[in-house]
């Protein structure tokens, strides 16, 4: 920098310049502006899951700094004598009696815990929509695989952030809920009953389990939420946004607003916006209301109680595992030289296993499909997902996988609701949770492929219009009527990667890995449909009526 | 141009064959032509749009006020009403607040700020002569440590660094003591009367009527120094059927006392309490996984994820006529644990 020498070239006129000189001939920034004043992001309406994750987090971080001026993680043993006059008197832990006078003594703070509980439910909800868009339209392909990665974890995150607060009041619910954790983790193999006895500090439930969990809770757990989503946008500017393709979209540009003033007005009010919607939900619907539940006691349980949605499905796959299949015990008694050990599967599988092979094929698919394909490409165009029809169909069996868990964390609601048997209905969830994921995928693929055809129709022959016209020979024809070349190639650009055989490596053979990967890639392309080309449109437009016919179409229209 | 046909299935329905729809594409158009607005082309429609967006910054100044009323001229009493009015003030303050603003900023960018879509090139993440120059770099830096000449040096700085973070793990040690053999004992003896929970009043034989259950905890129990975690072992389930009905294994005979049977209350799939029972069938069901235990089969697992019965607390009664356990549990309740055998 050679201002302190040489006379500046450059002299602020304006009262901004001034400011901005000032600024940065002492921190810089002024590179900052020019990068990012005027900088492209592409507009679609999904791409605002990811904002609303981030604003409710805002939102978290606000609220929760108010509930901690407040509130006390202490176990110690008080007698209420605030103004909840159904449990005054009643003995409770200091963090359930501090967490009903957030509600009831303080001005604004049930206000603030229901501003917290739902915008923490909004929080994970966008998180994991946010990450359906991303899968469902491929934008977590080459070179993006690295923040597909930073973005699990950040779902994992969210649900241990969602977790460890949960547990928070100390109430009988939330109790019932550590008493679950206790359980599971006592079914792990060798350490789990150390685990747990560390964990909660001795027996459960102990008096050192909600100081802890509020640690990793307000510390831990947001300071690396914090981190990963500073890499997370990092790569976002790093990469640029991916856009859909349409006309003047290609993969080598970025087509939308600038930051400055569009996109930072709208993304801007977007916090207000969703902020707003919280506090209206917060207003009106009452969310964990602690006081009906009463202080934690290991005796009484309310029937019909669920867990958060996000911590659900792995509740509901506790509930469909059978302990016993006919004879088959789930729980082995195993004789070793020392003595007796026991490995309780019916608790291990359903608590580790959905959760692994959801997690597993997650952190693991942009490398998955990458492989599959074989396409090194970069892809900053996205996929419409019926363009990418086997992909879709894998994500829909997630999904599905997803909510018959879900569902079942709710079996014993089903079951008094619909005047249903209980144990119907788990018979049945128990079915659908390994049929339900492979009809969702040969559904959801059919219809994406039907979705494909019905594209080529539009492409090929025009929208139907509805008008039938009778030709002068007697034929009844409906009118269609072509498209605009801007929604033409809307349907047509699309990539579809077709079948690959599998390579002859140097030997003349064809080693194990390329036939799995060519089956693979039978199984993802096999019934690719493939987009229009010039060539079909102009032949199917020669192939029809001809001109003479569309001429009188037209007049025959136009009299009607 | 008028397009007249119902589509052949031979352009359309068919999977595509090798090679068809890769070389051959359209050409990109370009950006469809900018439409302008209503704003943008009636003076009167753009003085509206104004107006509009200053009504919602309007609205939500009213929405702050809103709020203060609540916060200021609501006082709390010891009602539930009184709260939710002034839960629902502070929330409708805020929501007008913040959506005010909100809906006001969107609305002023939406019609008012400039619409026209810009094109910007991407370019290439980072060069790939970069990628070069930082392997050599990379490969200088460790040729100039001399770290594959040196095995004796690699091979000790490996072994201090694997030993290294052991002390981090070690040290969280005294997070909680060793579990020893607690899980396997409870506050039952023998004598212990069986008391009612949460009163801790004793319960007489004759007190229990053929059908009725009783929630029951060791007497003691509330003058325990560890409470909850006592509690959390010892809770049991009282209940008296017909003598007919039950069904002793071996052993086992003289554990109940005329139809009355005790089992433990905590499940022993993941440790929720079996709270229902269901009188008619003498089925005992977990609310949390719907473990379902027949006690007229010893708390035999009937249905549900639970895979070993429900222990059961031997009972008698004391020369007063109160329930009391003949012993502890014969087995750890509870969850299943790796040290259970």
């Amino acid at each position: 920098m050679s201002s302190s020498t040489a006379t500046p070239a450059y002299e602020p006129k304006t009262s901004v310049g001034k400011v901005t000189n000032y600024v940065d001939s002492r921190v810089g920034g002024s590179a900052m502006v020019k990068e990012f004043g005027r900088k492209i992001f592409p507009d679609h309406w999904t791409f605002m899951f990811g904002e609303v994750a981030l604003y409710t987090f805002v939102i978290l971080l606000i609220s929760g700094t108010f509930l901690t001026f407040f509130y006390d993680p202490s176990m110690a043993e008080t007698h209420y004598e605030g103004s909840y006059l159904p449990l005054r008197g009643v003995e409770m832990s200091v963090a359930y009696a501090s967490s009903l006078d957030i509600s009831f003594d303080i001005r604004g703070g049930l206000f603030m815990r229901q501003v917290h509980h739902w915008s923490a439910l909004l929080f994970v909800a966008a998180v994991a929509v946010h990450m359906l868009r991303v899968f469902f339209t491929g934008a977590f392909r080459k070179p993006r695989e690295f923040n597909w990665v930073v973005g699990c974890v950040l779902l994992i995150m969210s649900l241990a952030a969602g977790f460890t607060g949960y547990s928070l009041p100390d109430d009988l619910l939330s109790g019932n809920g550590l008493r679950i954790i206790d359980g599971v983790m006592k079914a792990i193999p060798v350490v789990g009953t150390y685990l747990s006895f560390f964990l909660f500090g001795g027996e459960f439930p102990g008096t050192a389990i909600i100081g802890r969990l509020y640690v990793l809770h307000i510390l831990l757990i947001p300071a690396l939420i914090l981190l990963l989503i500073g890499i997370h946008l990092f790569m976002v500017v790093l990469h640029k946004h991916t856009q859909f393709p349409g006309p003047g979209r290609t993969n080598t540009n970025v087509v939308g607003y600038p930051v400055g003033p569009v996109y930072a007005a709208k993304a801007g009010g977007f916090f207000f916006i969703v902020f707003g919607i919280v506090a209206a939900i917060s207003a009106a619907f009452t969310i964990n209301p602690i006081w009906n539940y009463g202080p934690y006691d290991p005796s009484p349980v309310s029937a019909g109680t669920q867990p958060d949605w996000y911590i659900g499905w792995v509740d509901g796959a506790l509930r469909l595992m059978p302990g016993t299949i006919g004879a088959f015990d789930f729980e082995w008694n195993i004789p070793f030289p020392w003595g007796v050990n026991t490995l309780s599967l019916n608790v291990l599988i359903p608590a580790l296993v959905p959760a692994g092979i959801v997690f597993m094929l997650m952190f693991a698919w942009p490398w998955i499909e990458a492989w599959v394909t074989g396409d090194k490409r970069e892809k900053h165009l996205l996929d419409r997902p019926r363009n990418a029809p086997t992909r879709t169909g894998i994500g829909v069996a997630g999904v599905v996988f997803y909510c018959v868990l879900w569902a079942a964390a709710s079996s014993d609601l089903i079951a008094t609701h619909f005047l249903v048997s209980l144990n119907d209905v788990t018979y049945w969830l128990r079915f659908l949770a390994i049929a339900g994921p492979i009809l969702g995928f040969m559904v959801a693929r059919r219809i994406a492929l039907a979705l494909q055809r019905k594209d080529r129709e539009i492409a090929l022959h025009g929208r139907e219009t509805g008008r039938i016209v009778r030709l002068p020979h007697g034929e009844f024809i409906e009118v269609h009527e072509p498209v605009d070349e801007y929604k033409l190639y809307r349907l047509v650009s699309f990539d579809s990667p077709e079948v690959a055989l599998p390579a002859v490596d140097a030997n003349g053979k064809v080693g194990l890995p390329e036939k799995v990967r060519s089956r693979a890639s039978r199984f993802f392309f096999e019934d690719r449909v493939a987009p229009v080309t010039p060539s079909e449109l102009n032949a199917a437009h020669a192939g029809h009526h001809g001109e003479i016919a569309e001429a009188q179409d037209r007049e025959s229209i136009a009299s009607h | 141009m008028a397009d007249s046909s119902h589509g052949s299935p031979n352009t359309s329905a068919t999977v595509a064959k090798p090679g068809q729809g890769g070389v051959d594409t359209f050409e990109n158009p370009g950006l469809p032509p900018h439409r302008p607005r209503l704003a943008d082309r009636n003076r009167r429609a753009e003085k509206r749009a104004e107006r509009q967006v200053a009504l919602l910054f309007v609205i939500s100044i009213i929405g702050t006020l809103l709020f203060f009323v609540g916060y200021f001229f609501v006082p709390l009493n010891d009602t539930i009403a009184r709260l939710r009015l002034q839960n629902l003030m502070l929330g409708l303050g805020t929501a007008f607040a913040m959506l005010g603003i909100g809906v006001g900023i969107v609305h002023w960018a939406r019609t008012l700020m400039p619409d026209h879509e810009v094109t910007e090139s991407r370019h290439e993440i980072r060069p790939e002569k970069d990628r070069a120059d930082a392997e050599k770099i990379i490969g200088d830096i460790f040729e100039e440590t001399g770290i594959k000449r040196r095995p004796l040096i690699r091979n000790t700085l490996l072994g201090a660094m694997v030993l290294a973070p052991l002390p981090a793990i070690a040290i969280f040690r005294d997070l909680g003591p060793l579990p020893g053999d607690v899980l396997r004992e409870t506050m039952w003896e023998a004598g212990t009367r069986l008391t009612r929970d949460p009163s801790g009043t004793p319960i007489r034989a004759a007190d229990v009527t053929v059908g009725s259950a009783f929630h029951v905890i060791p007497e003691g129990l509330n003058e325990a120094e560890h409470k909850l975690e006592e509690k959390a072992k010892a809770v049991v389930l009282l209940m008296r059927l017909d003598p007919e009905e039950l069904n002793p294994s071996p052993g086992r005979e003289d554990w109940a006392y005329e139809g009355i049977v005790a089992y433990s209350k905590i499940c022993t799939h993941v440790g929720c309490p079996v709270a229902l029972y269901e009188q008619q069938t003498h089925h005992l069901l977990c609310p949390c996984h719907q473990s379902t235990f027949d006690v007229t089969q010893e708390a035999k697992v009937i249905f549900g994820p639970a895979a070993r019965p429900l222990p059961q607390l031997p009972i008698d009664v004391d020369d007063e006529g109160y329930l009391v356990a003949t012993s502890d549990f014969q087995e750890p309740v509870g969850p299943s644990f790796w040290e259970r055998g």
